[in-house]
Order: C-alpha cells, then sequence, then structure tokens
C-alpha cells in the first residue's frame, strides 16, 4: 500500500516537473538551452563546439542534431531550432517562405571547407580538372580510362539530395556555377546517407570516386587534384589553399539565425566566431575563417 | 434490470468502437495520404508520375518520375521472397512436424531473437559484409545492389513467415495425421502432402505477412541498396526504392511544397501496392476455405 502511494507520489512529481521545465523554456532571453539543427558536414564540428561551450558555461546546454543542411533551413522556418547550420546559401524561395512565417534569417559564416575528391589509393589517377568532374559525375565519361586511368567502370558515391554537399557539388561542379544550367547527377550514382558511407565505400572499391567535405579524409583514401581546367594549376585542398579562394571547390560553412541572435544564441556565436572557437575548426580538419 | 441491459449495452457500444478504430485509422491515414499527395498531380501527369524515367525532385524544374523507384522496389521485394519463402516455409514444416522438442525450442527462440535484432544493426552487417561479398563474388563495379537489399531483407521476413506458418502447422488437426498414418504414408508424405496442404490458407498468409514487411522496410534497404534512381537491368544493379527516397527525402522538403507532395504520392504508391497484396491474399484465402 505504501510502496503504491509512493509510486503515485513520485509519478505526479515527474508529471509535474516536466510541465514546469517545459514552461520555463518559454522565455526567450533567459534561456539555457540553444537547438542547432542542419547540415551533417558541420553536426561534428558543432558538436565539437557545444562541448567546449558547455565546459565553459555549466548550466546551458546546446543541443546539436544533423540530418542535412535542407533540414536546418526547414526546422529554422518551422521554429523548431534557434541555429540553422547550412553548407549553402538559403534559397530565394527558402528566404521568402520564411519571411512568410516572420522569420528573418541572419547569415554568420562560422567556418570554411574543402570539398574533397578521393579514389581509391591503388587508383594511378592522381588529378582531374572541373570539366572532367562533371563528365563523371554526369555519366558522360563512364570509364577511368577515358580520363587517363585504369580500364574499368567508374562507380560514382554521392550524398543523398538532402545534403547541402550534395547540392554544392552539382551547381558549382557538375553546372560550373551556371544558374541556368541543367546538368544532373547520372542515374547510375550511388546516393549514400552519409560522408562516412562514402568513405567506406571508397575504401573498399578501387573503381569509385566520391567527395565530401575535407574532414573526412582518412590514410585509406586517395585525394586527388584539382584544377579549374587544362590550363590552370592542380591543387589539392588544404587549409591555405582554401583561406585564399585558390582551391577551386571550396565553400563556406554558415549558421543562419532567426532574426538578430539574442541571449545564449548570441554568446553562442559569438563563441564560435572568437579565437578558442576558430581553434575547435582547425583541430577537426576544417578551414578557420581568417 | 433495465440498469444491466443499459450496462451491457454501453460495453457493447465500446467495444464496437475499439473494434473498428483500427479502419477508421487506416481510413484517415488513406484520405490524408490522398489529400497531400494528389496535389503533385497539378505538377506532373499521373502517367508521367508512374512511368516517368527521371527522379530529380530538387532540380529547378523539378522531375517526378517515380518508375525506377517503383521498379526498385519490386525488384528488392520479388528477391526477398524468393529467398525468404522457401527457407521460411522449409524451416516451419521442420520446427513443427520433425523437430525433437529441445531443437523446437531453441529453434523458435533462434528465430525470435532474429526479429528483435533492429533494421538498422541488419542494414549495417550487410553493407559492411554482405556488399563486399557480393562485389567480389560477382565481379561487380560495387557490392551494394538489389540482391544485397534482397538476401538483408530476406532475413528479416524470415522470423515473420516462419512463426506464423509454424502456428498454421501445428493448428492442423491431430487427426489427420493419424488418418495419414493409417493409410500407411509415411512421415514425409503425411507432412508434405497432408499437412502442409490442409495448412496452406495459414502459409500463404505468413508469406504474404513477411512480403509486407519486406515492402515497408526502410532503413537497412537504404543502407545495402546504393539508392541510385536508374531502371535496373539485373537484380546485381543498384536500386532506390520508395521506402528509402522518403525516408532520404523527407527532412529536404518544405510543408506543401511539390517535392512534399511527390513524396506522398509514392506513400499512396506504398499503400496501393499493399493493399494489393492483401487483397490478393484474402481472396486466395476466402477460395481455399469456402472449397
Amino acid at each position: 500500500m505504501s510502496t503504491h502511494r509512493l509510486r503515485t507520489i513520485a509519478s505526479v512529481a515527474v508529471v509535474l516537473l516536466v510541465f514546469w521545465s517545459g514552461c520555463s523554456r518559454k522565455s526567450d532571453s533567459a534561456k539555457t538551452t540553444v537547438q542547432i539543427k542542419g547540415s551533417d558536414t558541420m553536426v561534428n564540428l558543432s558538436q565539437a563546439w557545444a562541448e567546449e561551450f558547455m565546459k565553459k558555461n555549466p548550466g546551458t546546454s546546446i543541443a546539436v542534431t544533423g540530418g542535412g543542411s535542407g533540414n536546418g533551413i526547414t526546422s529554422l522556418i518551422s521554429s523548431t531550432c534557434d541555429i540553422a547550420e547550412v553548407s549553402r546559401e538559403m534559397k530565394e524561395s527558402e528566404i521568402a517562405l520564411a519571411r512568410q512565417r516572420g522569420v528573418e534569417p541572419k547569415k554568420v559564416v562560422v567556418a570554411l571547407d574543402g570539398l574533397a575528391v578521393v579514389v581509391h589509393p591503388s587508383n594511378p589517377l592522381s588529378q582531374l580538372t572541373i570539366s572532367q568532374l562533371a563528365d563523371i559525375y554526369t555519366g558522360k565519361v563512364t570509364n577511368w580510362k577515358q580520363v587517363g586511368g585504369h580500364d574499368a567502370k567508374i562507380v560514382l558515391l554521392s550524398r543523398e539530395v538532402n545534403s547541402g554537399t550534395h547540392v554544392y557539388f552539382k551547381e558549382h561542379v557538375l553546372r560550373h556555377g551556371k544558374a541556368d544550367a541543367k546538368d544532373e547527377f547520372s542515374p547510375q550514382a550511388l546516393l549514400l546517407p552519409s560522408s562516412q558511407a562514402i568513405v567506406d565505400e571508397a575504401s573498399q572499391n578501387p573503381d569509385a570516386i566520391g567527395y565530401f567535405g575535407m574532414g573526412y579524409i582518412t590514410q585509406h583514401l586517395k585525394v586527388i587534384k584539382v584544377a579549374i581546367d587544362e590550363t590552370s594549376p592542380f591543387y589539392a585542398p588544404s587549409i591555405a589553399l582554401i583561406q585564399n579562394n585558390t582551391y577551386p571547390i571550396s565553400r563556406p560553412l554558415i549558421m543562419y539565425t532567426k532574426g538578430e541572435a539574442v541571449g545564449l544564441t548570441k554568446a553562442f556565436v559569438e563563441y564560435v566566431l572568437s579565437p578558442e572557437g576558430q581553434q575547435v575548426v582547425r583541430r577537426l580538419d576544417f578551414v578557420p575563417i581568417l | 434490470m433495465t440498469v444491466r441491459k443499459l450496462r451491457e449495452w454501453c460495453i457493447e457500444r465500446v467495444i464496437f468502437m475499439s473494434g473498428i478504430t483500427s479502419i477508421v485509422i487506416v481510413v484517415l491515414i488513406f484520405l490524408f495520404l490522398l489529400k497531400e499527395g494528389l496535389a503533385v498531380l497539378g505538377h506532373v501527369g499521373i502517367f508521367q508520375f508512374l512511368f516517368g524515367g527521371n527522379w530529380y525532385p530538387i532540380s529547378d524544374p523539378p522531375q517526378f518520375g517515380a518508375f525506377p523507384l517503383i521498379i526498385g522496389s519490386v525488384l528488392v521485394t520479388l528477391g526477398a521472397a524468393a529467398i525468404s519463402v522457401p527457407i521460411g516455409v522449409a524451416s516451419a514444416l521442420y520446427i513443427a512436424e520433425i523437430a525433437p522438442k529441445r531443437t523446437k525450442e531453441i529453434l523458435k527462440a533462434g528465430i525470435e531473437l532474429l526479429a528483435a535484432i533492429p533494421s538498422v544493426v541488419i542494414g549495417f552487417i550487410g553493407m559492411v559484409t554482405l556488399g563486399p561479398a557480393i562485389k567480389s563474388v560477382f565481379g561487380l563495379s560495387t557490392g551494394l545492389t538489389a540482391l544485397t537489399g534482397s538476401i538483408t531483407l530476406a532475413f528479416m521476413a524470415m522470423p515473420t513467415i516462419v512463426s506464423i506458418a509454424e502456428d498454421a502447422i501445428t493448428a492442423v488437426p491431430r487427426q489427420y495425421r493419424e488418418a495419414a498414418a493409417a493409410m500407411g504414408a509415411t512421415t514425409w508424405q503425411t507432412t508434405w502432402r497432408i499437412v502442409a496442404y490442409a495448412a496452406r490458407p495459414g502459409m500463404l498468409a505468413a508469406v504474404m505477412l513477411g512480403i509486407g514487411r519486406v515492402i515497408g522496410e526502410t532503413m537497412a534497404v537504404m543502407m545495402v541498396t546504393g539508392n541510385a534512381a536508374q531502371i535496373p537491368h539485373s537484380i546485381l544493379q543498384p536500386v532506390r526504392t520508395l521506402t528509402a527516397t522518403i525516408a532520404a527525402e523527407m527532412g529536404e522538403t518544405v510543408q506543401g511544397g511539390d517535392h512534399y507532395a511527390a513524396l506522398f504520392a509514392i506513400g499512396i504508391v506504398l499503400f496501393v501496392i499493399t493493399f494489393a497484396i492483401n487483397g490478393v491474399a484474402e481472396l486466395y484465402l476466402h477460395r481455399t476455405t469456402k472449397r
């Protein structure tokens, strides 16, 4: 009987607690949690930022979830997160939709990223131009022989369509940055659910080619040098070359907040941009902003 | 007396409501799917949606041709059925009819354990072990193929098929077996010609439920089939299934947009397919029981 009553009291207490904590989240400036959603490329980076930040500011909580850049933007628009992380700029249509819902997205560049093009270490090829890459990924070139490699069918590895990396690669490599271009990924391209899945497949498949943020490079992969065209020099991605915009396929990593950031969100963004925050960027093999 | 009647009436109503809840929910889900999904028809024709060969949902303008996805799902499902049905039925026959009590208990526990493995774990194992194996056995350029998906899913359908088929076989009246033995039939003759024959409706239901599980499975299939939206020419090519497409792309869509509607339309296609499978099973069940 007494255990029964105890259990009842306990469960009522739990319910009240949940209710109370739900209420206490309401006010924006006194918030102790920040929800971050978006780019899978940035998940590990943000997790590291969040851990450091929470260590320095006990009692605060920064929750990071991935799901892709598109996911982050959708969440920002529907106000289910405080910061959307994206590895591409928001589209006009997305900004318009956000304004329609009363959200004014504010953009902050927090780090830089170079896209690495990788193949299996046994692949004799060491460099490709952007046009060759485009031909490979659109399916115009299907054999390694056609770009000076071994005689084997090329296995294309790409991220899923919800990935900012996928969208960036399509716009800047397949379509050469032209807004009116209609080039698409070959339907034969394998769309893998994560960058790690591309690392796994490319490191065990001698005929595969893949791309991802340079933070994912491991020694089981060979990095291909990339040039804008045949006449320009070929570069492998490196921090210096990305900071001075020499490496042809690099991009900013961005945080969008709902309007001007306030309270804890503001403190977090300031930390990210501080020398300390940028040290974390370097540690995780991304490129700090200048 | 009237109080008792009232009570009876109330209880009856409550039970009736509980009874129709699932039907109401199914109807509501279907209406919701229709409402959200049919909006895509403003963007592409129904023929183009079902038989179009290009799936480029985030391009401008987007192309919503779901044919490669439908073929992908059908191919993976047929492959999985071809593997899991014979093994599943044989294993149910063995467990119900032949195995000694001890073995039977161990086998049943093992099969239930197989059902308890989360699909993401099976998918992960399939990705790192089965994929490379298939690549080297068939000399392919990649191991992420429809066949890899079929084998992975066959393992997930097996527990459903085995346990339901085994129940159906056990439910065959003992007199049938005794009569068969009296006629001088061997154990195998009894098992195959009498017991399996009598348990056919239940075994068909088992197979259909297994196939239903396969066609609706998402996570494992997304990890092992490569997700390339092409029309496959053989089972050794990468495919993209309906379910994987919904799961992979739902996060990207804006509510009410074309892409969102297209994914719901895929949901309708899936719903129609599973409805058809169940319908066929139902028809067949009635035909055999009437006889």
